[in-house]
This record gives structure tokens, C-alpha cells and sequence, in this order.
């Protein structure tokens, strides 16, 4: 990416990342963006914990709560440690089976970032994939791609999600809900999501198509799919990294309200949204924890990668430096 | 001008099509229709005779053809669940959900354009970056756990308002009203604002841009320079021309609404659309649910349209520009 075209709004380096010679200019710069910033600064740390704690939820996690032979149904409903009545064992308390919420949470977490970044992967590659060959090729081939990508902007995502969940219920059928349920949320979300990158790739692909660099590499012979693919995607994959991570907390969302709504994970597999589901039951019996904790550990997250992504996208912005 | 509203028109018919495809095929091609309507022991003869009367044996694309042509006329088949047809189901419930919406969109309103001209105006108070802040945390949080935060404070914790339901309702022939009485009122307030509180973010980001904006150009300066009292400078001047994007984006942002209400509609139990598709979407419901798509998308499609011809009608300068696409 160290093309002639960056160099122009390149600065010089701010002393805090002067030692790292061998970095490129670039880099360094956005560096420094970073960490003037305290916001964004706290928001990578909190995103970077929840991400962490919950992809090594098995080491960090004090019980397991996918493990039917460690719960005990005695234990249910105990308030967190700290409020009257609470057992040290359950720092957050336990919910209505007697799980460990902690445990819970990191797991539930776990799994609704497992589906949010898979579909979101499944968004992007089909979304750049589409973008790019419509972008290449044009005529009826892009005018297709971009109805379909009209109508399906008309639908919010989550109505999408909504009824790919039903339609693929309906052919699957309503037994193997269990069995089904993670791959499809995962292909909602896909589906659901992919028109941004597909719009965003398709406009930049039309602007460098003309370029010098690309009629160069045509007129030596080098097939079609490796110029997009080597030369012209480096060239606009710099604002679908912004869409990427908006997406990212985008889909955990999605994910979230879909179990919520009952329609993703059944409460054998808690995400977050699963155990949000759980809380609201018991909110009118005066069992506040279990909705409340998971409810938090989501918000901070959404927030927290919202923030980043904010700052990813000015920091990305030449025009805003 | 005639030339762009055809156009405009046929792309919007083109989108019905497809749409309407869709939920044709989903119809068609999930599960066996015959299945639906007859019990276990039916002869075999009887169903064909069923499939036969249903039209399942025709060509794919006349059943496609009469599918559409029932749809505009409002039929879209018989529900699974209830055994009704889906257009009366769905007649029943759409007064409620439009009520919300409508009250989601007022809020929205109502509150985010005076908090929008606030925070432009006084860019550097405390308010403001109050304002700011409580935005992007509305912006954030997920419509559910808005709901579910809500519904605990204020009735379950100070029991103010109710926590489901829609309260007593008004029969007014073809329309149920919850807004002539006073617990249908109270009923209202919280998914109101559940439900507009998003919208109303964005409608207080618009307005701060926008208003910024146009407080740079030049005729504002030039009204400052004549020496026009502030308030009229802001309030006459600026804000006007800040309303035709806000009015558009509200315009398309209903549409939305009422897609999302579903999620508040769950929550507070809210008798409307949302939950029947809902309801459609748990036990593989496939004409609710074709229905729905369908009337959700004639709606964006409808809405989409009319911002469009609106804005030629309110900004002169795109009436040009128009002329020069055709």
C-alpha cells in the first residue's frame, strides 16, 4: 500500500513512534491518531477484554455451562455475591437452570461473536466478491446485481434475517431447530448484510478499472481474476474495513435480538441474546441480575467497537487529517 | 418531469414484482400447500382433487401470474395457524402498529429537532455534548434492551405505566384506536419511545449537520450582515432550509419504523403486525408471512416514491438536474 498515492498526505511522525524506525510512515501515523485519543484508546481495551475473555471463555470461565453435569438445579436463581443471599461461588449469581452467570456470559459472548464474525465474513466476501465482478464487467450483469441490491436495501436486516430464519425452518423443518439454529443465524446475517460491500466495492472498482495501473497490467496479458484479486482490491478494500467493523457489532446486535426474539439460539446454547430472553422472564419477579449482566456486557461491547470503528473511519479519511 | 415520475413509477412496480416473486416462491416451494389444508387421512384422490382446485397444477408461471393477481386484490391465502384468511388477520392487527409508529415518529420529531437546532447553536455547552453523548449511546444500544430498561423502571419499579398490552381500545367501524382513551395513552408512552428514541438520535445528528451547514453560507451572512435580529436569522433562515433533508429522511426512515416495531411490539406485547409475523416466522406461517413481506415492501416502495416526487416539488434546484438525467 506504500503506493506514490499516499505520500502526499503523508506527516512526519510525532516522537511517540519515532523508535519504531522500520515502520512505514502510514502506520505510524495512525498510531499516533490513536493514542491522542482516550476515547478510542478505553473502547479497544473493553472491546479487546470482551473479545479475549470470551474466546478463552473455557480458561477463563469458573464453570461450564454447556455442561449439563456441572449444574445444579438447587443453585438456581442465586443473586450475585455481593447482594444479601448471594453465594460466593456465583460472582453475577445464576440464572433460572442454576448456571454460573459469569461463565454464562463469557460463553453466551463467545458464541454470538463466533455467529456475528462468521456472517459477517460471509457478508464480506460475498459482498466484495459481487462488487467487484459487477464493478469489472458492467452492463446487464451490474445493472442485475445492483437491483438486487436495491430491493434488498429497502429491507431493514433484521427482517431479512427474520425470514430466512422462517423460510429455511420451513424446508428444514421445525425438529431440527437444535441442530440448525447456528448456521442459521450465520447465513441470516450473511445474507442480510452483504449489499453495503457489494455497493462500496462495485463504485471504487468502476473508478480504478480505468486507470493506468490496471490497462497496464491488461495490456501484458495477466487473466482478469488476478488483477481484481492482486491489483484491484488492495486498491478498495480501505473503506470496507470501516464497514467491516460497524458490521462486526452490527451482526453481534442482529444475533442478540434474533435469540431474543426466539427465533436463533435455543436456550441449550445461550448467547447473550438467548440469556437476555431468560432475564426478561424472571424481570417481574424481582430477578434483575440475569437480564442485567448480559445486557450490560453487550451494550459495552456495541459501544465499544462503534467507537473504534468511528475512529477507523476519520483515521482512514485522508481527507479529515 | 412526466418522464421521471414514469420512470420512477416503473421501478417501483419492477421491485413489487420481485418482491412479489419471493414471497410467491416462498409459498410455492416451502413445505407442500396441500399439506396445510387437509388433515392426515385424506385419500389421496381428495388431494388431488384439493391441488387441482388450488390451482397447484397449472404451469409455474400462471400461478405465479394469478398469485399477483389475488395479492392486488388484497388475498393472500389462508393462514396455517389460525385458519383465517391472512388479510383480516393482518387488518386487525395494522391499526395498532401504525398508531406506534406514528407516535415513534412524532417523538422523534418533536424532541430531535429542537435537540438537533440546540446542539448546532451551542456548539460548546455542556448540554450539548450532553445531548451528544446520550446519542450515540442511543445509537449503540439494541432496540430490545432499550425496551426491556424501560419496561423495569417505569413499571416495574414505579409501576407509573403499564408493562403490556395496549389498553382499552376504541372500535371506530374498521379502525381500533388506543388514542381516545386514557390507558390506551399511557399504554403508548413506553413503546413510543422505545421505538422513536433511534430515530430521534438521527434526527438530532441530521439537523446538527445540516443546520451547521447552512449557518456557514453565505446568504446567512449576509442576513447577519444586514443586521437581522439572530432569532430570525436561525430560525427563519437557517432552519427552514435544514428541513427539506430531515423531512425526507423521516419520510424514509417510517418505513423502517415499522419494520422495527416488532422488536418493541414483542416486548411490551404490543397487539400489532410485528408479533403476527412473528408469530409467522416460529411456526413457519408461510402466507403470513408473504403477506407481510409484501405490504412491508409496498409500503418502502410507496414512501420512496412519494420523497422522491416531493423532493422535485420542494427543492427547485433538483428539477433541473432532473431534466438533464431523462
Amino acid at each position: 500500500m506504500s503506493t506514490p498515492a499516499t505520500k502526499g498526505i503523508v506527516e512526519p511522525a510525532p516522537a511517540a513512534a519515532a523508535p519504531k524506525a522500520r515502520w512505514r510512515w502510514r502506520d505510524s501515523d495512525i498510531l499516533a491518531s490513536f493514542l491522542s485519543s482516550k476515547v478510542t484508546v478505553l473502547s479497544a481495551i473493553v472491546s479487546v477484554l470482551l473479545i479475549g475473555g470470551s474466546l478463552l471463555a473455557p480458561l477463563v470461565a469458573p464453570t461450564n455451562p454447556f455442561d449439563p453435569a456441572t449444574v445444579d438445579l438447587m443453585d438456581s436463581l442465586m443473586p450475585p455475591r455481593w447482594v444479601e443471599g448471594g453465594d460466593p461461588r456465583f460472582l453475577l449469581g445464576t440464572d433460572n437452570q442454576g448456571r454460573d452467570l459469569y461463565s454464562a456470559i463469557l460463553y453466551g459472548m463467545r458464541v454470538s461473536l463466533i455467529i456475528g464474525l462468521a456472517g459477517v465474513a460471509i457478508a464480506a466476501v460475498l459482498g466484495i466478491g459481487l462488487g467487484l465482478f459487477a464493478g469489472w464487467v458492467g452492463g446487464r450483469v451490474d445493472a442485475f446485481v445492483m437491483r438486487v441490491a436495491d430491493v434488498q436495501l429497502t429491507f431493514p436486516a433484521i427482517l431479512i434475517a427474520l425470514l430466512i430464519d422462517g423460510v429455511v425452518h420451513g424446508i428444514v423443518g421445525n425438529a431440527q431447530r437444535e441442530n440448525t439454529a447456528f448456521a442459521v443465524l450465520i447465513l441470516s446475517i450473511g445474507l442480510s448484510f452483504w449489499v453495503q460491500y457489494a455497493r462500496t466495492v462495485r463504485g471504487s472498482t468502476m473508478v480504478e478499472k480505468n486507470k493506468d495501473y490496471v490497462q497496464a497490467a491488461r495490456l501484458i496479458g495477466i487473466p482478469a481474476p488476478l488483477i481484481l484479486l492482486k491489483h484491484v482490491l488492495p486498491n478498495v478494500i480501505g473503506p470496507v474495513l470501516v464497514i467491516l467493523t460497524i458490521n462486526i457489532a452490527l451482526a453481534v446486535i442482529t444475533e442478540a435480538t434474533l435469540s431474543f426474539l426466539g427465533v436463533g439460539l435455543p436456550p441449550t446454547q445461550p448467547s447473550l441474546g438467548t440469556l437476555i430472553r431468560i432475564g426478561n422472564d424472571f424481570l417481574f419477579s424481582g430477578e434483575w441480575w440475569i437480564v442485567a449482566f448480559p445486557g450490560l456486557t453487550l451494550a459495552a461491547f456495541v459501544l465499544a467497537v462503534n467507537l473504534v470503528g468511528d475512529w477507523l473511519r476519520d483515521a482512514l479519511n485522508p481527507k479529515l487529517r | 418531469m412526466l418522464a421521471f415520475i414514469l420512470r420512477r413509477l416503473l421501478q417501483s412496480v419492477v421491485v413489487m414484482i420481485t418482491v412479489g416473486l419471493i414471497a410467491f416462491s416462498m409459498f410455492r416451494f416451502v413445505g407442500d400447500p396441500v399439506n396445510q389444508v387437509v388433515s392426515l387421512d385424506t385419500p389421496r384422490e381428495q388431494r388431488e382433487q384439493i391441488r387441482k382446485a388450488m390451482g397447484l397444477d397449472d404451469p409455474v408461471p400462471i400461478q405465479f401470474l394469478n398469485y399477483m393477481k389475488r395479492a392486488a386484490q388484497l388475498d393472500f391465502g389462508i393462514s396455517y395457524q389460525f385458519r383465517t384468511p391472512v388479510t383480516t388477520l393482518i387488518g386487525e392487527r395494522m391499526p395498532a402498529t401504525l398508531e406506534l409508529a406514528f407516535a415513534a415518529a412524532f417523538l422523534a420529531l418533536a424532541v430531535g429537532i429542537p435537540m438537533g437546532v440546540y446542539t448546532a447553536l451551542r456548539r460548546h455547552s455542556v448540554l450539548s455534548s450532553f445531548f451528544m453523548t446520550v446519542s450515540l449511546v442511543g445509537v449503540s444500544l439494541p432496540t430490545f434492551l432499550i425496551a426491556i430498561l424501560l419496561r423495569y423502571v417505569f413499571s416495574v419499579q414505579l409501576g407509573w405505566l403499564p408493562s403490556f398490552g395496549r389498553g382499552e381500545v376504541v372500535n371506530l367501524g374498521y379502525w381500533t384506536t388506543g388514542l381516545l382513551t386514557l390507558s390506551g395513552l399511557k399504554a403508548l408512552i413506553l413503546p413510543a419511545i422505545t421505538l422513536g428514541l433511534f430515530q430521534m438520535t438521527l434526527i438530532m445528528r441530521l439537523v446538527r449537520a445540516e443546520m451547521l451547514e447552512v449557518l456557514r453560507t453565505d446568504y446567512i451572512r449576509f442576513a447577519r450582515a444586514r443586521g437581522l435580529r439572530t432569532r430570525s436569522i436561525h430560525f427563519g433562515h437557517a432552519l427552514k432550509n435544514t428541513l427539506v433533508p430531515v423531512i425526507t429522511i423521516t419520510g424514509l426512515q417510517l418505513g423502517s419504523i415499522i419494520a422495527f416495531a416488532l422488536i418493541t411490539e414483542y416486548v411490551f406485547q404490543w397487539p400489532g403486525m410485528g408479533v403476527l409475523f412473528l408469530g409467522a416466522v416460529q411456526n413457519v406461517d408461510i402466507p403470513i408471512m408473504a403477506a407481510y413481506l409484501m405490504l412491508i415492501a409496498f409500503m418502502f416502495v410507496t414512501i420512496n416514491l412519494i420523497v422522491d416526487l416531493l423532493y422535485s416539488v420542494v427543492d427547485p434546484r433538483l428539477r433541473t438536474s432532473m431534466r438533464a438525467a431523462t
